[in-house]
């Protein structure tokens, strides 16, 4: 396979005593997208936020296209994070008020020492080809609906020449339809440019559709990750069971019996014992108290931290000492 | 242009402009505006009331007041403006960099804004003006000193609230460099509320000048400053009650003029108050 464009190796984030992120590794390969899912409070946008240098790791690395993000990053000069770009889940709150579409738009190619003429000929006629016209330039961002918004954050984040977008709940508060239209952007931008995808979302048809594969964090922790259609189909892991079957589907043969977990998350700056999961856990053991899983890789392609995956012939695989 | 006309939308908004552009235009073209020299002396015409020759009348010595009030504006709004710009650009400069500097830089500069504000303004500008000395220059830096953390303060605050807001984030992913975050996209979104605060210290810098001088630590007697006419207005009050009265009204116009200009921009600077398009 090829070098991955992003790999993140055990990282941990830590807010105080509290640590929202605990050992998470991944990597993202080139033109690819990887689904991040999870519920609100797993840690899904502590990763993001790492992965774009808004939130330090307290520990564990992260390197982009082979380069390790620590140096600091200097303006005017190449960094690794530059190959990086967030799509926040806000997109109007990401635009600075007092600034015209214009000016916004240009001020990623200033940053980057990049501005002429034709690179902005270039990124309008790009802006273009997502929807976005010139009778927008003169506006303010108070002036854009939601949708618009969204495409003028798009560009600009497209004008910094990412090689990886981090997209934060890309479709939260738009209704299906207009939720469609943007994957299929997405979709199209990536196939054009080569972009490699981390979408963040708790809207498992969202990274269902566009997905090439996913991770599922629960508490600060990947608990299982794999091609997509693998784990959607059969999900290894209980709680990967438990959250698919909450999922609304128009097809009745893809219903699966609704699984209900007991309780709530639990505070991640006071995280169980032994598997994360194990407290509200259908099929739990004594064992799961004790002996916190890591991830196995398995001969499908996935990776599953359980000790008694599901939709297996139960061999509880290496209980580690 | 659309902007004024924003403003003179409400009433007190015409009002202020009118009281603004009034005490400006007065500034600007004193020697022009003003029917006599300011300093002229006619011991005959002491203590005039008002009448065609003399508008507002005349002060002790047989001066016209309203070509001295003319002329006292010059000093009042000069000291106002250099006060206001020399404290905006230092407290602006403070404070966003107390809000974006690590803690110990921050507490310095927040303990520097509380030991000058710990004293009364009035009180701080005299014990500085008396320490240094009285004089135009003088008073203008003493009272710029007093006013810095006002500015600071908001600044601080303001940029407190913005500093971990989106769209500065947004630009963290960029790779913006601090300097541009602070030029435009702090600055630009905190400077509303410093301008309001700017219009509505104009008024309060005038009255510490007044305030000075009526003392006699100010503008110095022959120079005429609304200050000094006021003090003079107050020596004679049981003869004539126009010297006071009209200084008194300079002031007030001015003060007033100032204050609602500041309010009115306020509402008008928010962006998101004017309508779309």
């Amino acid at each position: 396979m090829n070098d991955p464009v992003l790999s993140l190796k055990d990282a941990m984030v830590r807010y105080g005593t509290t640590t929202t992120v605990a050992g998470v590794s991944f990597e993202l390969f080139l033109a690819e997208t990887l689904g991040l899912v999870g519920e609100s409070g797993c840690g899904k946008s502590s990763v993001a936020r790492a992965l774009a240098g808004l939130t330090p790791l307290s520990s564990g690395r992260l390197f982009i296209d082979g380069h390790d993000v620590l140096p600091k990053r200097r303006p005017g000069k190449p960094h690794a994070r530059d190959k990086v770009q967030l799509l926040f889940q806000d997109p109007a709150a990401s635009l600075s008020p007092r600034m015209t579409v214009s000016t916004l738009l240009a001020e990623p190619l200033k940053i980057r020492r990049d501005f002429s003429l034709a690179n902005w000929q270039a990124l309008l006629e790009l802006g273009s080809g997502i929807g976005l016209g010139p009778q927008l330039l003169h506006r303010y961002p108070h002036q854009l609906s939601g949708g618009q918004a969204r495409r003028v954050a798009l560009l600009r984040a497209l004008a910094a020449k990412p090689q990886i977008i981090i997209a934060d709940e890309p479709t939260a508060g738009l209704d299906i339809s207009v939720q469609g239209e943007l994957l299929n952007l997405l979709r199209s931008l990536q196939a054009k440019l080569g972009l490699s995808y981390l979408l963040i979302s708790h809207n498992l048809n969202v990274i269902g559709r566009v997905s090439d594969r996913v991770a599922v964090m629960y508490l600060g922790q990947i608990i299982e990750t794999g091609p997509t259609q693998t784990i959607f189909r059969a999900p290894a892991h209980p709680y990967t069971e438990a959250l698919l079957s909450s999922n609304l589907t128009v097809r009745a043969d893809r219903r699966r019996e609704r699984i209900v977990l007991k309780g709530e998350l639990p505070s991640p700056s006071n995280p169980p014992s032994g598997c994360r999961f194990h407290p509200r856990c259908p099929v739990a053991r004594p064992v799961c108290a004790k002996v916190s899983p890591e991830l196995v890789r398995k001969p499908d392609g996935r990776a599953v931290a359980c000790i008694f995956p599901v939709n297996e012939t139960a061999v509880p695989h290496a209980i580690a000492g | 242009m659309r902007f004024i006309l924003d403003i003179a939308r409400s009433p007190g908004g015409t009002f202020a402009l009118v009281a603004v552009a009034l005490v400006c235009l007065a500034a600007l073209a004193a020697p022009l505006v003003a029917p006599h020299a300011p300093n002229a002396i006619a011991p005959v015409d002491r203590l005039l009331g008002p009448s065609l020759e003399h508008l507002f009348g005349t002060d002790h010595l047989g001066r016209d007041l309203l070509s001295r009030l003319v002329y006292g504006s010059r000093v009042a709004l000069g000291i106002a403006f250099s006060v206001i710009s020399i404290s905006l650009t230092a407290g602006v400069a403070l404070g966003v960099t107390a809000a974006l500097s690590p803690r110990a830089v921050d507490l310095l500069i927040v303990g520097l804004f509380d030991v000058v504000t710990s004293f009364p303004s009035i009180v701080l500008a005299l014990a500085l003006v008396a320490v240094f000395g009285p004089g135009l220059g003088n008073v203008v830096l003493m009272v710029s000193i007093v006013f810095i953390p006002h500015f600071g303060r908001v600044a601080r605050a303001q940029t407190l609230a913005l500093r971990n807001s989106t769209f500065i984030e947004a630009e963290v992913v960029l790779g913006a460099e601090r300097w541009r975050i602070i030029l435009h996209h702090v600055i630009p979104n905190i400077i509303g509320p410093i301008f309001v605060l700017a219009c509505m210290d104009i008024p309060v810098v005038i009255t510490i000048e007044a305030g000075l001088s009526f003392l006699g630590l100010g503008v110095r007697p022959p120079l005429a400053s609304w200050g000094n006419l006021l003090n003079d207005g107050y020596t004679y009050l049981d003869q004539s009650i126009w010297p006071a009265l009209s200084s008194g009204l300079a002031l007030m116009v001015a003060t007033l003029g100032f204050s609602l200009l500041g309010e009115t921009l306020r509402d008008t600077l928010d962006p998101k108050l004017r309508k779309a398009l």
